[in-house]
C-alpha cells in the first residue's frame, strides 16, 4: 500500500478525501504503530483517498495544556493550524481520542475549523455504508470481548455507541465492565499522567482497570486510544493474564476481520 | 394575650428574614469575588437544565433507589413549605387554620397530602441517617468529612425529622380537639395520617392538648426559621443554589478546556512578529491560572457554595479510588472554606488585605492537583452541575506558568514537545517511519 502525504497530494494538484492524523503515539510508540498500520490498511481497502502529514505533523499540545503549560499548547496549536489551513484541510480522522477532542473542541476558537472524526466513528460509517465487509466466522466469532470507554471519547464527547456498533458487527459476545459508558473508569493516562509517575496510593489506576477488565472473563479487551492501550496492557500483565487476554484497538480487530 | 403572641411572632419572623437576607448578601458578595465570565448564552438550553437537573434531579437517578428517597425528602420539603404560608399568616393575623374555611373540603385533602409527604420525609431522613452512621457507606466515611461536615449532615437530617414530628403531633392534637368540639379548633374534617394517630393523645385533657398543639406550632415555625438561618452556614445550601448552578452549568462538551486569550495573543505575536507593530500595548501583566479564590471564576465559587458534600465525585475519581490524596469533593469544600475566610476578612476590614494564605497549598496541595487524570468522572457524577476539574486545571496552570513548578518528567515532556514536536524524545524526522513496510 502506498501512503501519500498532504505535500504529495498538493504537488500533484489533488485533494484527498480525509487527512489521517496519526498522532505522536501512533507515530512513535511501537505498539501504537500497529494500530496506525491497521487503520491505514482499512482505509486503503475501503478505497478511501486519505493523506497523512508525515514529517509536518506535530503534537497537538494536549498533554502540555492539561499539565498547565498553555504556552507550549498555543505554540503547537497555532503551528498545526497554520499547516492544516495551508493545505485547506476540511476533514480529519484520528485514532487518538485526545487529538480528536482537541481538534473538535479546542482548535476552532484558535482558527482551526475542521470536520473531525474519531476512527471508531469513521469505521462505523464505513461498515454502515458497506465500504468494508467483515468475514463471517472470523477470529473473534463467539469470543468474549469487553470494551473500555476512553474518557476523551466517552464523557468528554459523549461517544459511546459508535465503537460498540463496530464491535457488534463482529459476531462476538460483547460484555460490559461494571463501570462502563459514562461511568467508565479512566485507564490512568489522561491529563498528562502518561508522562509521569503516579502519586503515592494503594494501587495504580491501570491495575484497578486491568483487574476489572479481566474479571469480565473476556479474552479480548477492546480499546480506542493508544494511551489506554499501554495502560491496559500493563494492567492485564499485572493480573498475570497477558497470555490469555489480548488488548487490541478496535481498528486492529476490524483489520483482522476484513474480507478480501 | 393573643396580641402579644402575634407581636412576638412578627418580630421573630422579621428577625429571621433579616438575618437570612444579610447572610445571603454576604455569600453573593463572596461568590462575586471570582473573576467574571459570561454564562448567559442559550437561555433555552439553560432553562432545560434547570428543569431536568435541578427540578427533575436527573443525575440523582443514576442510582434509582437513593434518587427516589431523595426525591421524597425534596418534594416533601418544598411542598410542605406551602403549609408554612398558612402558618405565617395565622401567626401574624392571630387566626387558626386560616385556609380551612375558604378551601372547604379540599383543605383536609391538602393537609392529608402534606402529612403523607411528612411521613415520607421522615422515613427518607431516617434511612439516610442509617446509611451515614450505621451502614457507613464509603463516600460518607471519607476523611474529607471529618469533624464539622459530618455533624452538619446529621444535624440537617435530625432537624428535618424533628420538624416533621412536630408537624404531625400538632395536627394530631388539633384533630383530637376538633373531635371534642373545642372552641377555636374549627372542624376541618379528617386528616389522613394524624387522623389515625388520635388514639395516642385521646387520654390528654383539653388544656394539655391545647398546650401541646400550641407548643408544637411554635417549635415547628421557630425550627423552620432557625433552619433557614442555618442553611447559609451549611452544606444544605444546595437546596437553593442547585437551581442557579444548573442554569449556569457549562453547556460545552466536557472535554473542552477554557482558552487563555492572553497566552494565545502572546504566542501569536511571537509566531507572527509583523503583527506586533499594529498591536496596542498590553495592559499590565496578565495572571496565569489561579492561586486563590479571586482568580477562579464566580461560577467556580458558586459551585463551591452549591456543594452538599455527597461525595459522588470522589467515589468516581480514579485517583481517589486508587488511594491518592486527590478528592474532588475536598477541592470544592476547600474552595468554599477559603472563600468564607476571605469573606470574614472583608466583613472585618471592608477591603481584603493579603493574609499570607491562598487556596493553593494552604488548602489544596500540589500532590492532590498532580494526581488528576482529567477524566471528567467528577463532573459527570455531580447531581448539581459542579465542575471540580475546572478549578484543578486553573491551579495547575498557576503552578506551571507562574511558579515553573512541575514534576521533572513533565518538564522533560514540555521540552520534548517544544524541541521534537512530540512528548517523547524522538526525532521529528522519524515521524513517518511506520510507513516503511506498511
Amino acid at each position: 500500500m502506498t501512503i501519500k502525504t498532504m505535500a504529495e497530494y498538493a504537488a500533484s494538484g489533488e485533494t484527498p478525501e480525509v487527512l489521517f492524523w496519526v498522532g505522536c503515539a501512533g507515530s512513535f510508540d511501537q505498539r501504537a504503530q500497529k494500530i496506525t498500520k491497521a487503520f491505514a490498511t482499512i482505509l486503503d481497502k475501503a478505497g478511501i483517498r486519505f493523506a497523512i502529514l508525515g514529517k509536518e505533523e506535530s503534537c497537538t499540545g494536549d498533554p502540555a495544556r492539561r499539565a498547565g503549560n498553555e504556552f507550549i499548547f498555543q505554540m503547537m496549536a497555532q503551528n498545526n493550524i497554520q499547516v492544516l489551513n495551508g493545505y485547506g484541510v476540511k476533514k480529519i480522522v484520528t485514532a487518538c481520542p485526545h487529538c480528536f477532542n482537541i481538534f473538535k473542541n479546542e482548535y476552532p476558537e484558535l482558527g482551526g475549523n475542521y470536520e473531525v472524526l474519531h476512527h471508531t466513528s469513521f469505521l462505523q460509517q464505513l461498515i454502515d455504508e458497506g465500504k468494508i465487509k467483515m468475514t463471517e466466522g472470523g477470529t473473534f466469532k463467539g469470543r468474549r470481548i469487553t470494551y473500555h470507554d476512553s474518557c476523551y471519547l466517552g464523557r468528554a464527547n459523549n461517544i459511546y455507541e459508535a465503537p460498540r456498533k463496530v464491535l457488534e458487527a463482529l459476531d462476538a459476545e460483547l460484555v460490559e465492565m461494571k463501570r462502563c459508558r459514562s461511568k467508565g473508569l479512566c485507564c490512568g493516562a489522561g491529563g498528562a499522567q502518561m508522562f509521569k509517575e503516579e502519586e503515592k496510593g494503594i494501587t495504580r489506576v491501570n491495575f484497578e482497570r486491568g483487574r476489572e477488565a479481566v474479571d469480565t472473563g473476556a479474552t479480548v479487551i477492546a480499546a480506542n486510544c493508544p494511551f489506554c492501550m499501554t495502560m491496559l496492557t500493563d494492567g492485564v500483565k499485572e493480573q498475570g493474564k497477558e497470555d490469555s487476554v489480548q488488548v487490541l484497538d478496535i481498528a486492529e480487530i476490524v483489520a483482522k476481520q476484513l474480507g478480501d | 394575650m393573643h396580641l402579644v403572641q402575634q407581636l412576638l411572632f412578627v418580630m421573630v419572623l422579621a428577625a429571621a428574614v433579616y438575618l437570612f437576607a444579610r447572610k445571603v448578601r454576604e455569600i453573593r458578595r463572596n461568590i462575586l469575588l471570582g473573576r467574571d465570565v459570561s454564562l448567559n448564552d442559550n437561555p433555552g438550553e439553560r432553562w432545560r437544565n434547570v428543569l431536568l437537573l435541578a427540578f427533575g434531579q436527573k443525575k440523582m437517578f443514576r442510582n434509582p433507589l437513593v434518587a427516589v428517597l431523595h426525591f421524597f425528602v425534596y418534594a416533601g420539603f418544598i411542598i410542605i413549605n406551602a403549609e408554612i404560608l398558612e402558618i405565617i399568616l395565622d401567626g401574624a393575623i392571630g387566626t387558626h387554620r386560616l385556609f380551612a374555611s375558604p378551601l372547604g373540603s379540599l383543605y383536609p385533602v391538602l393537609i392529608g397530602c402534606f402529612e403523607i409527604l411528612a411521613v415520607l420525609v421522615l422515613s427518607g431522613c431516617a434511612i439516610f441517617l442509617i446509611r451515614r452512621n450505621i451502614l457507613k457507606l464509603k463516600r460518607f466515611i471519607g476523611h474529607d468529612l471529618d469533624g464539622w461536615p459530618r455533624s452538619d449532615a446529621n444535624y440537617i437530617l435530625i432537624t428535618e425529622i424533628v420538624l416533621m414530628v412536630l408537624f404531625l403531633t400538632m395536627n394530631t392534637a388539633d384533630q383530637v380537639l376538633q373531635s371534642r368540639g373545642s372552641e377555636h379548633y374549627i372542624a376541618t374534617g379528617n386528616f389522613w395520617i394524624s387522623g389515625l394517630l388520635t388514639p395516642l393523645l385521646n387520654g390528654l385533657s383539653d388544656s394539655s392538648l391545647m398546650a401541646l398543639e400550641r407548643g408544637c406550632w411554635w417549635l415547628h415555625i421557630l425550627g423552620v426559621l432557625a433552619f433557614l438561618n442555618y442553611l447559609p452556614f451549611s452544606k444544605h445550601l444546595h437546596i437553593i443554589l442547585a437551581f442557579p448552578n444548573a442554569y449556569y452549568a457549562d453547556l460545552r462538551p466536557k472535554g473542552k478546556m477554557e482558552n487563555m486569550p492572553a497566552v494565545q495573543k502572546e504566542v501569536q505575536l511571537m509566531l507572527q512578529p509583523e503583527l506586533a507593530a499594529s498591536e496596542p500595548p498590553a495592559e499590565g501583566i496578565p495572571k496565569f491560572g489561579a492561586k486563590d479564590v479571586q482568580d477562579l471564576t464566580w461560577k467556580n465559587l458558586l459551585d463551591a457554595y452549591s456543594c452538599t458534600e455527597c461525595g459522588r465525585c470522589t467515589a468516581a475519581c480514579p485517583a481517589n479510588i486508587t488511594g491518592k490524596k486527590l478528592s474532588p469533593r475536598k477541592i470544592m469544600m476547600d474552595t468554599r472554606d477559603r472563600a468564607e475566610e476571605v469573606g470574614r476578612a472583608l466583613n472585618k476590614q471592608g477591603t481584603f488585605q493579603e493574609d499570607g494564605k491562598a487556596l493553593l497549598r494552604d488548602y489544596i496541595s500540589e500532590e492532590e492537583l498532580r494526581a488528576c487524570t482529567t477524566c471528567n468522572a467528577c463532573v459527570q457524577e455531580c447531581p448539581v452541575s459542579i465542575n471540580p476539574l475546572h478549578i484543578i486545571l486553573q491551579l495547575r496552570r498557576h503552578l506551571v506558568m507562574e511558579e515553573s513548578s512541575a514534576p521533572a518528567e513533565w518538564n522533560m515532556m514540555f521540552g520534548n514537545i517544544e524541541n521534537n514536536m512530540a512528548p517523547w524524545k524522538f526525532s521529528p524526522d522519524d515521524r513517518d517511519q511506520w510507513v516503511v513496510g506498511s
